[in-house]
Protein backbone atom coordinates (compact mmCIF):
# COMPACT_ATOMS: atom_id res chain seq x y z
CA UNK A 1 0.00 0.00 0.00
CA UNK A 2 2.95 2.08 0.36
CA UNK A 3 3.52 3.69 -2.97
CA UNK A 4 6.25 6.31 -1.73
CA UNK A 5 8.68 3.54 -1.00
CA UNK A 6 7.20 2.99 2.67
CA UNK A 7 8.86 6.42 3.67
CA UNK A 8 6.57 7.34 6.35
CA UNK A 9 6.77 9.33 9.46
CA UNK A 10 6.33 6.80 11.88
CA UNK A 11 10.06 5.54 11.26
CA UNK A 12 10.91 8.68 12.74
CA UNK A 13 11.91 9.55 16.46
CA UNK A 14 8.70 9.36 18.30
CA UNK A 15 9.38 12.94 20.24
CA UNK A 16 10.42 14.59 17.11
CA UNK A 17 7.21 12.85 15.34
CA UNK A 18 4.80 13.81 17.99
CA UNK A 19 6.22 17.40 17.93
CA UNK A 20 5.54 17.70 14.43
CA UNK A 21 2.15 16.21 14.37
CA UNK A 22 0.98 18.44 16.76
CA UNK A 23 2.37 21.75 15.04
CA UNK A 24 2.32 20.55 11.55
CA UNK A 25 -0.51 17.87 11.48
CA UNK A 26 -3.18 20.71 11.30
CA UNK A 27 -2.74 22.35 8.47
CA UNK A 28 -2.99 18.82 6.91
CA UNK A 29 -6.19 19.95 4.89
CA UNK A 30 -4.37 23.09 3.74
CA UNK A 31 -1.66 21.94 2.36
CA UNK A 32 -3.83 19.45 0.35
CA UNK A 33 -6.24 22.09 -0.70
CA UNK A 34 -3.68 24.49 -1.89
CA UNK A 35 -1.80 21.69 -3.90
CA UNK A 36 -5.37 20.42 -5.04
CA UNK A 37 -5.68 23.87 -6.73
CA UNK A 38 -2.62 24.69 -7.62
CA UNK A 39 -2.02 21.47 -9.86
CA UNK A 40 -5.92 20.93 -10.36
CA UNK A 41 -5.63 16.99 -9.49
CA UNK A 42 -6.81 15.58 -6.14
CA UNK A 43 -4.23 12.52 -7.44
CA UNK A 44 -1.45 14.59 -8.15
CA UNK A 45 -2.11 17.15 -4.91
CA UNK A 46 -1.94 13.60 -3.09
CA UNK A 47 1.34 12.55 -4.21
CA UNK A 48 3.15 16.20 -4.05
CA UNK A 49 1.31 16.84 -0.93
CA UNK A 50 2.85 13.87 0.64
CA UNK A 51 6.25 15.05 -0.40
CA UNK A 52 5.93 17.77 0.49
CA UNK A 53 4.95 16.97 4.00
CA UNK A 54 7.98 14.82 4.35
CA UNK A 55 10.36 17.59 3.32
CA UNK A 56 8.88 19.21 5.85
CA UNK A 57 9.42 16.78 8.63
CA UNK A 58 13.12 16.74 7.50
CA UNK A 59 13.15 20.25 7.73
CA UNK A 60 11.39 20.85 10.90
CA UNK A 61 15.03 21.25 12.61
CA UNK A 62 14.71 24.99 10.82
CA UNK A 63 11.32 25.80 12.53
CA UNK A 64 11.12 28.24 14.84
CA UNK A 65 7.99 28.79 16.75
CA UNK A 66 5.94 30.75 14.67
CA UNK A 67 2.95 30.31 11.84
CA UNK A 68 3.14 26.93 11.61
CA UNK A 69 0.40 27.32 8.47
CA UNK A 70 2.44 29.42 6.52
CA UNK A 71 5.66 27.78 7.41
CA UNK A 72 4.21 24.30 5.89
CA UNK A 73 2.44 26.10 3.13
CA UNK A 74 5.38 27.56 1.47
CA UNK A 75 6.62 24.12 0.91
CA UNK A 76 3.77 22.90 -0.49
CA UNK A 77 3.61 25.56 -2.91
CA UNK A 78 7.46 25.26 -3.48
CA UNK A 79 7.08 21.81 -4.18
CA UNK A 80 3.56 22.68 -6.10
CA UNK A 81 5.86 24.67 -8.50
CA UNK A 82 8.48 22.70 -9.13
CA UNK A 83 6.08 19.60 -10.11
CA UNK A 84 4.12 22.01 -12.53
CA UNK A 85 7.55 23.04 -13.99
CA UNK A 86 8.92 19.57 -14.35
CA UNK A 87 5.62 18.87 -15.80
CA UNK A 88 5.89 21.01 -18.32
CA UNK A 89 2.75 22.62 -16.61
CA UNK A 90 3.97 26.13 -16.14
CA UNK A 91 1.51 27.89 -17.80
CA UNK A 92 2.50 30.14 -14.82
CA UNK A 93 5.32 31.06 -16.79
CA UNK A 94 4.34 31.61 -19.84
CA UNK A 95 3.10 35.84 -20.14
CA UNK A 96 -0.53 35.57 -19.19
CA UNK A 97 -2.61 37.78 -21.49
CA UNK A 98 -5.01 39.98 -19.56
CA UNK A 99 -6.77 41.48 -22.06
CA UNK A 100 -8.01 38.47 -23.53
CA UNK A 101 -10.97 38.46 -21.06
CA UNK A 102 -11.92 41.81 -21.55
CA UNK A 103 -14.17 43.49 -18.21
CA UNK A 104 -16.76 44.43 -20.62
CA UNK A 105 -18.38 41.29 -20.54
CA UNK A 106 -18.97 41.23 -17.11
CA UNK A 107 -22.82 40.61 -16.85
CA UNK A 108 -23.74 41.22 -13.41
CA UNK A 109 -26.45 38.75 -13.43
CA UNK A 110 -24.96 35.63 -15.08
CA UNK A 111 -21.89 36.57 -12.39
CA UNK A 112 -24.36 35.93 -10.42
CA UNK A 113 -25.71 32.27 -11.79
CA UNK A 114 -22.33 31.00 -12.47
CA UNK A 115 -20.98 32.06 -9.22
CA UNK A 116 -23.77 29.82 -7.18
CA UNK A 117 -22.59 26.98 -9.13
CA UNK A 118 -20.09 24.91 -7.52
CA UNK A 119 -18.91 23.22 -11.06
CA UNK A 120 -18.68 26.74 -12.63
CA UNK A 121 -16.55 28.16 -10.09
CA UNK A 122 -14.44 25.23 -9.85
CA UNK A 123 -13.88 25.84 -14.10
CA UNK A 124 -13.20 29.12 -13.80
CA UNK A 125 -11.21 29.20 -11.07
CA UNK A 126 -8.63 26.36 -12.87
CA UNK A 127 -8.67 28.29 -15.51
CA UNK A 128 -6.58 31.15 -14.26
CA UNK A 129 -3.07 31.23 -13.88
CA UNK A 130 -1.41 29.26 -11.22
CA UNK A 131 -0.39 32.38 -9.50
CA UNK A 132 -3.86 34.13 -9.24
CA UNK A 133 -5.58 30.41 -8.06
CA UNK A 134 -2.65 30.12 -5.51
CA UNK A 135 -3.38 33.69 -4.35
CA UNK A 136 -7.68 33.61 -4.34
CA UNK A 137 -7.49 29.83 -2.28
CA UNK A 138 -4.83 31.20 0.11
CA UNK A 139 -6.90 34.39 0.49
CA UNK A 140 -10.66 33.27 0.16
CA UNK A 141 -10.49 29.41 1.06
CA UNK A 142 -7.88 29.46 3.70
CA UNK A 143 -8.37 32.86 5.03
CA UNK A 144 -4.84 34.07 5.14
CA UNK A 145 -4.02 37.38 6.17
CA UNK A 146 -1.57 39.64 3.61
CA UNK A 147 0.99 38.94 6.00
CA UNK A 148 0.46 35.54 6.06
CA UNK A 149 0.25 35.47 1.81
CA UNK A 150 3.69 37.25 1.52
CA UNK A 151 5.27 34.97 3.81
CA UNK A 152 4.10 32.02 1.84
CA UNK A 153 4.70 33.31 -1.46
CA UNK A 154 7.80 35.42 -1.03
CA UNK A 155 5.90 38.63 -2.24
CA UNK A 156 5.80 42.08 -1.12
CA UNK A 157 2.57 42.94 1.13
CA UNK A 158 1.87 45.68 -2.00
CA UNK A 159 2.04 42.94 -4.30
CA UNK A 160 -0.40 40.39 -2.50
CA UNK A 161 -2.98 43.26 -2.64
CA UNK A 162 -2.45 43.94 -6.31
CA UNK A 163 -2.02 40.28 -7.27
CA UNK A 164 -5.18 39.67 -5.31
CA UNK A 165 -7.04 42.73 -7.35
CA UNK A 166 -5.98 40.87 -10.26
CA UNK A 167 -6.62 37.92 -9.61
CA UNK A 168 -10.13 38.62 -8.39
CA UNK A 169 -11.06 40.64 -12.26
CA UNK A 170 -9.66 37.49 -14.01
CA UNK A 171 -11.69 35.13 -12.01
CA UNK A 172 -14.69 37.54 -13.01
CA UNK A 173 -13.91 37.79 -16.04
CA UNK A 174 -13.63 33.81 -16.66
CA UNK A 175 -17.52 33.41 -14.90
CA UNK A 176 -18.91 36.11 -17.32
CA UNK A 177 -17.67 34.19 -20.22
CA UNK A 178 -20.89 32.06 -21.44
CA UNK A 179 -21.24 29.01 -20.40
CA UNK A 180 -21.60 27.49 -23.82
CA UNK A 181 -18.29 27.29 -24.86
CA UNK A 182 -17.20 25.20 -21.78
CA UNK A 183 -20.15 22.83 -22.32
CA UNK A 184 -18.39 22.66 -26.41
CA UNK A 185 -15.21 21.87 -24.63
CA UNK A 186 -15.91 19.49 -22.12
CA UNK A 187 -17.86 17.43 -25.00
CA UNK B 1 -10.98 53.75 -17.47
CA UNK B 2 -10.72 52.09 -14.35
CA UNK B 3 -11.05 53.66 -10.80
CA UNK B 4 -6.99 53.88 -9.61
CA UNK B 5 -8.50 53.01 -6.45
CA UNK B 6 -10.40 49.33 -7.48
CA UNK B 7 -6.82 48.72 -8.78
CA UNK B 8 -5.39 48.31 -5.03
CA UNK B 9 -6.89 49.90 -2.00
CA UNK B 10 -10.92 47.97 -2.45
CA UNK B 11 -9.28 44.78 -2.27
CA UNK B 12 -7.08 45.63 0.58
CA UNK B 13 -10.58 47.46 2.18
CA UNK B 14 -12.42 43.99 1.57
CA UNK B 15 -9.82 42.18 3.20
CA UNK B 16 -9.89 44.13 5.85
CA UNK B 17 -5.79 44.80 5.30
CA UNK B 18 -6.40 48.27 4.99
CA UNK B 19 -4.59 50.86 8.22
CA UNK B 20 -7.46 53.12 9.59
CA UNK B 21 -6.25 56.28 7.66
CA UNK B 22 -6.67 54.27 4.48
CA UNK B 23 -9.65 52.67 4.97
CA UNK B 24 -11.50 55.73 5.52
CA UNK B 25 -9.83 57.82 3.11
CA UNK B 26 -11.27 54.89 0.88
CA UNK B 27 -14.32 54.59 2.56
CA UNK B 28 -14.34 58.67 1.25
CA UNK B 29 -13.85 58.10 -2.18
CA UNK B 30 -16.31 55.03 -1.89
CA UNK B 31 -18.98 57.68 -1.27
CA UNK B 32 -18.72 58.91 -4.46
CA UNK B 33 -17.61 56.17 -7.05
CA UNK B 34 -19.90 54.18 -8.60
CA UNK B 35 -17.28 52.06 -9.81
CA UNK B 36 -15.95 51.05 -6.89
CA UNK B 37 -19.41 50.31 -4.95
CA UNK B 38 -20.00 48.05 -7.76
CA UNK B 39 -16.93 46.69 -7.72
CA UNK B 40 -16.88 46.07 -3.78
CA UNK B 41 -20.19 44.34 -3.89
CA UNK B 42 -19.51 42.27 -6.93
CA UNK B 43 -16.06 40.95 -5.00
CA UNK B 44 -17.77 40.25 -1.65
CA UNK B 45 -20.54 38.35 -3.16
CA UNK B 46 -18.04 36.75 -5.15
CA UNK B 47 -16.01 35.60 -1.97
CA UNK B 48 -19.07 34.87 -0.84
CA UNK B 49 -19.59 32.41 -3.44
CA UNK B 50 -16.10 31.23 -3.30
CA UNK B 51 -17.03 30.16 0.17
CA UNK B 52 -20.18 28.96 0.21
CA UNK B 53 -19.88 26.72 -2.52
CA UNK B 54 -17.18 23.92 -0.34
CA UNK B 55 -14.53 24.49 -3.14
CA UNK B 56 -12.14 23.86 -0.22
CA UNK B 57 -11.12 19.84 -0.81
CA UNK B 58 -9.74 18.17 2.34
CA UNK B 59 -6.63 15.92 2.72
CA UNK B 60 -7.91 12.48 1.78
CA UNK B 61 -7.82 9.48 3.96
CA UNK B 62 -4.98 7.86 1.99
CA UNK B 63 -2.63 10.95 2.47
CA UNK B 64 -3.00 10.46 6.15
CA UNK B 65 -2.59 6.78 6.35
CA UNK B 66 0.89 7.25 3.81
CA UNK B 67 2.08 9.85 6.00
CA UNK B 68 1.73 8.36 9.69
CA UNK B 69 1.12 4.34 9.11
CA UNK B 70 -1.23 1.91 11.07
CA UNK B 71 -0.07 3.84 14.45
CA UNK B 72 -2.73 6.34 14.15
CA UNK B 73 -5.59 4.36 12.21
CA UNK B 74 -7.33 4.37 14.94
CA UNK B 75 -7.83 7.75 15.38
CA UNK B 76 -7.86 9.05 12.15
CA UNK B 77 -10.45 6.80 10.63
CA UNK B 78 -12.73 4.10 11.12
CA UNK B 79 -10.52 0.85 11.03
CA UNK B 80 -9.67 -2.19 10.92
CA UNK B 81 -7.09 -1.82 13.54
CA UNK B 82 -9.42 -3.42 15.78
CA UNK B 83 -7.59 -4.83 18.60
CA UNK B 84 -5.69 -1.77 19.13
CA UNK B 85 -9.13 0.26 19.42
CA UNK B 86 -10.41 -2.28 21.47
CA UNK B 87 -7.70 -1.73 24.20
CA UNK B 88 -8.24 1.96 23.65
CA UNK B 89 -12.22 1.34 24.87
CA UNK B 90 -11.21 -1.08 27.78
CA UNK B 91 -8.36 1.23 28.45
CA UNK B 92 -10.85 4.56 28.25
CA UNK B 93 -13.31 2.49 30.76
CA UNK B 94 -10.34 1.49 33.17
CA UNK B 95 -10.11 5.40 33.41
CA UNK B 96 -13.73 6.52 33.96
CA UNK B 97 -13.94 4.10 36.83
CA UNK B 98 -10.96 4.75 38.56
CA UNK B 99 -11.76 8.21 37.84
CA UNK B 100 -15.33 7.62 39.26
CA UNK B 101 -13.81 6.10 42.59
CA UNK B 102 -11.49 8.80 43.58
CA UNK B 103 -14.09 11.35 42.76
CA UNK B 104 -11.45 12.79 40.72
CA UNK B 105 -12.41 15.95 39.50
CA UNK B 106 -10.55 16.09 36.27
CA UNK B 107 -8.37 17.26 33.90
CA UNK B 108 -5.36 17.88 32.13
CA UNK B 109 -2.98 15.48 33.49
CA UNK B 110 -0.13 16.32 32.18
CA UNK B 111 1.55 12.76 32.35
CA UNK B 112 -0.20 9.68 31.14
CA UNK B 113 -3.82 9.72 29.50
CA UNK B 114 -6.09 10.96 31.96
CA UNK B 115 -10.02 10.53 31.56
CA UNK B 116 -10.29 13.27 29.93
CA UNK B 117 -7.50 13.18 27.38
CA UNK B 118 -9.34 9.55 26.63
CA UNK B 119 -12.97 11.29 26.12
CA UNK B 120 -11.47 13.63 24.38
CA UNK B 121 -9.50 10.87 22.21
CA UNK B 122 -12.78 8.91 21.79
CA UNK B 123 -14.84 11.79 20.96
CA UNK B 124 -11.93 12.99 18.19
CA UNK B 125 -12.34 9.03 16.81
CA UNK B 126 -16.29 10.30 16.24
CA UNK B 127 -15.41 13.79 14.81
CA UNK B 128 -13.26 11.78 12.13
CA UNK B 129 -15.83 9.41 11.55
CA UNK B 130 -18.42 11.52 10.47
CA UNK B 131 -16.15 13.15 8.65
CA UNK B 132 -16.18 10.07 6.05
CA UNK B 133 -18.94 9.93 3.39
CA UNK B 134 -22.52 9.25 4.43
CA UNK B 135 -21.73 9.30 8.02
CA UNK B 136 -22.33 13.23 9.00
CA UNK B 137 -25.79 13.37 9.82
CA UNK B 138 -28.42 10.77 10.36
CA UNK B 139 -30.78 13.34 9.83
CA UNK B 140 -29.81 16.62 7.35
CA UNK B 141 -31.47 19.40 8.26
CA UNK B 142 -30.41 23.25 8.89
CA UNK B 143 -34.38 23.33 10.96
CA UNK B 144 -33.43 22.73 14.50
CA UNK B 145 -37.89 22.14 14.76
CA UNK B 146 -36.29 18.98 12.15
CA UNK B 147 -33.34 18.12 14.31
CA UNK B 148 -34.49 18.03 17.81
CA UNK B 149 -37.48 16.17 17.73
CA UNK B 150 -35.25 13.19 15.55
CA UNK B 151 -33.80 12.63 18.99
CA UNK B 152 -37.06 12.09 20.00
CA UNK B 153 -37.00 7.85 21.40
CA UNK B 154 -33.66 7.51 20.10
CA UNK B 155 -32.10 8.80 23.51
CA UNK B 156 -32.94 9.15 27.08
CA UNK B 157 -32.78 13.36 27.44
CA UNK B 158 -33.72 15.50 25.11
CA UNK B 159 -30.37 17.61 24.10
CA UNK B 160 -30.63 21.24 23.21
CA UNK B 161 -30.26 21.70 19.25
CA UNK B 162 -30.29 25.58 18.59
CA UNK B 163 -29.55 27.12 15.45
CA UNK B 164 -26.86 29.73 15.04
CA UNK B 165 -27.10 30.53 11.28
CA UNK B 166 -27.09 34.05 12.19
CA UNK B 167 -23.64 33.85 13.71
CA UNK B 168 -21.83 32.14 11.34
CA UNK B 169 -22.32 28.79 12.67
CA UNK B 170 -25.59 27.11 10.66
CA UNK B 171 -27.01 24.05 12.07
CA UNK B 172 -26.65 21.10 9.37
CA UNK B 173 -28.09 18.40 11.06
CA UNK B 174 -27.90 15.42 13.63
CA UNK B 175 -26.75 12.27 14.85
CA UNK B 176 -26.52 9.43 17.23
CA UNK B 177 -22.99 8.30 18.08
CA UNK B 178 -21.94 5.24 20.81
CA UNK B 179 -18.97 7.30 22.34
CA UNK B 180 -17.07 5.23 25.19
CA UNK B 181 -20.30 2.58 25.21
CA UNK B 182 -22.43 6.04 25.87
CA UNK B 183 -24.96 6.89 23.05
CA UNK B 184 -24.55 10.74 22.67
CA UNK B 185 -26.12 13.24 20.54
CA UNK B 186 -23.81 14.58 17.71
CA UNK B 187 -24.95 18.21 16.25
CA UNK B 188 -23.50 19.09 13.06
CA UNK B 189 -22.73 22.60 12.87
CA UNK B 190 -20.53 24.37 9.74
CA UNK B 191 -18.20 27.17 10.00
CA UNK B 192 -17.29 28.61 6.73
CA UNK B 193 -15.83 25.22 5.10
CA UNK B 194 -15.50 23.41 8.12
CA UNK B 195 -17.63 21.12 10.41
CA UNK B 196 -18.10 20.95 14.04
CA UNK B 197 -19.22 17.91 15.77
CA UNK B 198 -21.14 19.35 19.21
CA UNK B 199 -21.61 16.35 21.06
CA UNK B 200 -23.79 16.39 24.01
CA UNK B 201 -25.01 14.23 26.97
CA UNK B 202 -26.19 14.09 30.17
CA UNK B 203 -24.00 15.29 32.55
CA UNK B 204 -22.68 13.17 35.06
CA UNK B 205 -22.44 14.39 38.88
CA UNK B 206 -19.17 12.68 39.51
CA UNK B 207 -17.12 13.65 36.30
CA UNK B 208 -17.96 17.20 35.35
CA UNK B 209 -15.09 17.82 32.93
CA UNK B 210 -14.70 21.47 31.03
CA UNK B 211 -11.38 22.62 29.65
CA UNK B 212 -10.24 22.91 26.31
CA UNK B 213 -7.19 21.88 24.42
CA UNK B 214 -5.83 20.10 20.91
CA UNK B 215 -5.89 16.36 19.76
CA UNK B 216 -4.36 15.12 16.92
CA UNK B 217 -4.52 18.47 15.68
CA UNK B 218 -8.00 18.98 16.31
CA UNK B 219 -9.71 21.29 18.78
CA UNK B 220 -12.03 20.57 21.51
CA UNK B 221 -13.66 22.62 24.01
CA UNK B 222 -15.88 21.15 26.52
CA UNK B 223 -18.63 22.61 28.74
CA UNK B 224 -21.26 22.19 31.15
CA UNK B 225 -24.82 23.70 30.56
CA UNK B 226 -27.85 22.62 32.50
CA UNK B 227 -27.67 19.29 33.21
CA UNK B 228 -25.37 18.12 29.86
CA UNK B 229 -22.22 17.73 29.01
CA UNK B 230 -20.94 19.53 25.89
CA UNK B 231 -18.06 18.99 23.61
CA UNK B 232 -17.30 20.96 20.58
CA UNK B 233 -14.79 19.02 18.35
CA UNK B 234 -13.79 20.26 14.96
CA UNK B 235 -10.55 22.11 13.10
CA UNK B 236 -11.44 25.10 13.38
CA UNK B 237 -9.80 27.69 16.15
CA UNK B 238 -10.01 27.32 19.34
CA UNK B 239 -11.19 30.94 19.34
CA UNK B 240 -14.08 29.98 16.88
CA UNK B 241 -14.94 27.07 18.84
CA UNK B 242 -14.82 29.71 22.30
CA UNK B 243 -17.56 31.72 20.65
CA UNK B 244 -19.80 28.39 19.95
CA UNK B 245 -19.29 27.80 23.44
CA UNK B 246 -20.49 30.88 24.06
CA UNK B 247 -23.36 31.05 22.02
CA UNK B 248 -24.15 27.63 23.82
CA UNK B 249 -24.21 29.29 27.10
CA UNK B 250 -26.03 32.37 26.26
CA UNK B 251 -28.91 30.28 25.21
Amino acid sequence: MDKKGGERLDVLEEEDRARFEAVVLPHLDAAFNLARWLLRSRADAEDVAQDALLRAFRAFGTYRAGNARAWLLQIVRNACFTWLQQHHKDENFSEFNEERMPQVSENPERLAIASSNRQQLTRALEALPASFREILVLRELEGCSYKEISEITSRPIGTVMSSLARARQQLRSALAQPPAKEVRRAL
Amino acid sequence: MPCEFSQNQLHGYLDGELDAVSASEFEKHLGSCPECQRLLAVDESLRKAMRDSMLYERAPRTLRENLFGHSTQQVSMQSPAVRSASWRWLAAAAALVLAVFLGWRQIGHPSGPSATQLAVAALVDAHLRSLQPGHLADVESSDQHTVKPWFDGRLDFAPPVPDFSGDGFPLLGGRLDVVQGRTVAALVYGRRKHIINVFVEKASPVIAWTGSGSTQGYQWIAWQKDAFTLCAVSDVSSADLNTLKDLFLAQ
